[in-house]
């Protein structure tokens, strides 16, 4: 709870701050102007010398009222707060206290020291010590003999990766990275419905392995899969080998360091793979979806453990994909697709985009089956050297959707059962037709990859639409 | 060292314990739910299950979900629990 001050003036110091030292004998000045002061110190309860103090031993005034400079001095009035000034500023503390001549020997200006109530050493303690009771979920108390990462296994709470214990400290540091609150309702988690609380997201970045500052993209990729649009259900009951994919864009992919370029999809980059990861383990832990449980897929596939990038914005020739999703430009957001594991296209050879539009064709038309239409959508990633093709012949996205789709317009007879000696197809109806092989907007255009390689990726998605799931975009709020 | 403290990162929820009913020993003057979840060819099967079923003297009631790939509605599932005495889920392909 946070402590009552008194009225009047209130001075928070430290002896090993040597602005701090330098206004001791002001205190006394201060005081015998009539001026009700109050002076808490944070580490010597016999300083400061010049008048008597109160020992703020476990720090609760300091954190309470978010003290970052010593010595800070405060107006009390009416029990709250009116007024502050930190460090050591002659005019300032002259007008602060009425007292023209204060320290009138003593230098125009000094910076102050840092409270101990954020030292690095101590911060993550005092959290837990004055905001732990804002955390709601049950303790888990293990043995001290007890190897924590293998009883996080044996309690299958992970991935069949170790996971990083969640313990209060980390926790949270890790709400630092939001201005929700703890238990506000992001979503109802499949399979079990669930509630889901920024605590509970907290936790599970935690072991995650993420940072505070991805927490908002977690929040915000759980509030998209969550949904009846998306179907995060469906999505974990199916026996296809597709999970949530995350695509995020904006300014604050750099800030928090995400990889949009050499090696985009793989290993190697913290904010990539936590936060897709983060998402999983919180369907995983919360939700209760777990593989060979609900999650019923036949082959699953590596990106189930995390799948998410950040889009090379600034090297796309065709704008982004969270624009073309109704995104405002500079704004932080998230893209999730139902999607399975990228494949490759290589084409070494085409320099016009004509020829390299023929071999994306190609290639998408093979999705799930080269006789299925119409059921899935698909994300193309191109790539910085084809993506090249393209801007030198001035095709923009519009541009190059166009001649996809115009180029996965199907003959029936390619299509209907027993063509190709294949029992898969469509029913012979559909013979003299032509089928589209995307329904409109079911290719998704995004550019990320190295700089270096003619090679674009496709991810095949799952059962689109009302019968399956949508692709989601959702601004990323802090 | 003081034993480490962890988070509890799951729901905290229980299981509710139901008890199975009885299994009835004919389905005679029962009524039997057929609930097609829509998969390819679920309805070949549910069909004979309903011949077979009605050739053992119960009433057979038909449902359908609207989608495979989500759960069924809660007022489907409301429906078929107050218009019959034991249920059938055709499962896939």
């Amino acid at each position: 709870m946070k402590p009552q001050l008194p009225d009047g003036l209130v001075a928070i110091v430290k002896r090993e701050c040597a602005t701090c030292v330098m206004v001791d004998p002001l205190f006394a000045n201060i005081a015998a102007s009539g001026t009700p002061l109050t002076v808490y110190t944070q580490d010597d309860p016999t300083f400061p010398a010049s008048v008597s103090a109160i020992h703020d031993a476990d720090l609760s005034v300091s954190w309470h009222y978010d003290i970052e400079t010593v010595p800070t001095l405060l107006r009390i009035e009416n029990g709250e707060e009116a007024d502050r000034t930190f460090g050591w500023s002659k005019e300032a503390w002259q007008k602060f206290t009425g007292i023209t001549d204060l320290g009138a020997d003593l230098p125009v200006m000094r910076p102050g020291c840092g409270s101990l109530s954020v030292d690095p050493n101590l911060e993550d303690e005092l959290r837990v010590r004055f905001t732990s009771s804002t955390l709601h979920s049950r303790h888990v108390e293990l043995a001290s003999a007890e190897d924590e990462f293998e009883s996080m296994f044996t309690r299958g709470w992970t991935d069949g990766l170790p996971v990083i214990p969640p313990t209060p400290e980390r926790v949270l540091r890790m709400l630092t990275g939001t201005t929700r609150s703890p238990q506000d309702i992001v979503a109802i988690a499949p399979p079990n419905l669930v509630e889901l609380t920024i605590e509970k997201i907290a936790i599970n970045a935690v072991m995650a392995g993420a940072l505070p500052e991805y927490l908002p993209w977690i929040i915000t990729a759980l509030e998209a899969v969550c949904n009846d649009e998306f179907n995060m259900h469906g999505v974990l009951a199916t026996t296809m080998p597709v999970g949530p994919v995350i695509i995020c864009n904006g300014p604050g992919t750099k800030a928090i360091g995400m990889n949009s370029g050499v090696n985009v999809f793989g290993q190697g980059n913290r904010a990539n793979l936590t936060i897709g990861r983060a998402v999983q383990l919180t369907i995983r832990n919360v939700g209760g979806g777990k593989p060979g449980e609900v999650d019923r897929a036949t082959h699953g596939n590596p990106g189930k453990l995390s799948f998410c990038f950040a889009e090379d914005e600034a090297g796309s020739p065709f704008g982004t994909l969270a624009q073309e999703r109704g995104i405002a430009p500079q704004q932080n957001a998230v893209t999730v697709f139902a999607g399975e594991g990228p494949r490759c296209v290589v084409d070494q050879a085409a320099r016009t985009p004509e020829q390299l539009t023929n071999s994306f064709a190609a290639c998408l038309r093979a999705t799930h089956h080269p006789k299925s239409v119409l059921s899935f959508d698909a994300i193309l990633v191109v790539s910085p050297d084809h993506s090249r093709v393209y801007a030198e012949a001035g095709w923009d996205r519009e541009k190059i959707l166009s001649e996809l789709y115009a180029r996965l317009n199907i003959p029936g007879t390619e299509l209907v059962k027993g063509a190709h000696d294949m029992a898969e197809g469509l029913p012979a109806k559909f013979a003299d037709r032509t089928v589209p092989k995307f329904k409109a907007g079911g290719i998704l255009l995004a550019h990320a990859g190295g700089g270096a390689g003619l090679f674009s990726s496709i991810i095949g998605g799952w059962a689109n639409g009302a019968m399956g799931s949508t692709p989601v975009t959702r601004p990323v709020i802090s | 060292m003081s034993a480490p403290i962890l988070l509890d990162p799951t729901n905290e929820s229980r299981p509710a314990q139901r008890e199975q009913l009885t299994r009835p020993a004919s389905v005679k003057g029962l009524t039997v739910g057929l609930l097609d979840i829509v998969k390819a060819r679920g309805d070949v099967y549910l069909n004979r299950l309903e011949e077979l079923f009605v050739a053992e003297g119960a009433k057979v009631l038909r449902f359908r979900k609207p989608t495979f790939t989500k759960p069924a509605p809660p007022d489907l599932r409301h429906e078929i629990s107050i218009q019959c005495n034991v249920v059938i889920e055709a499962l896939a392909d």
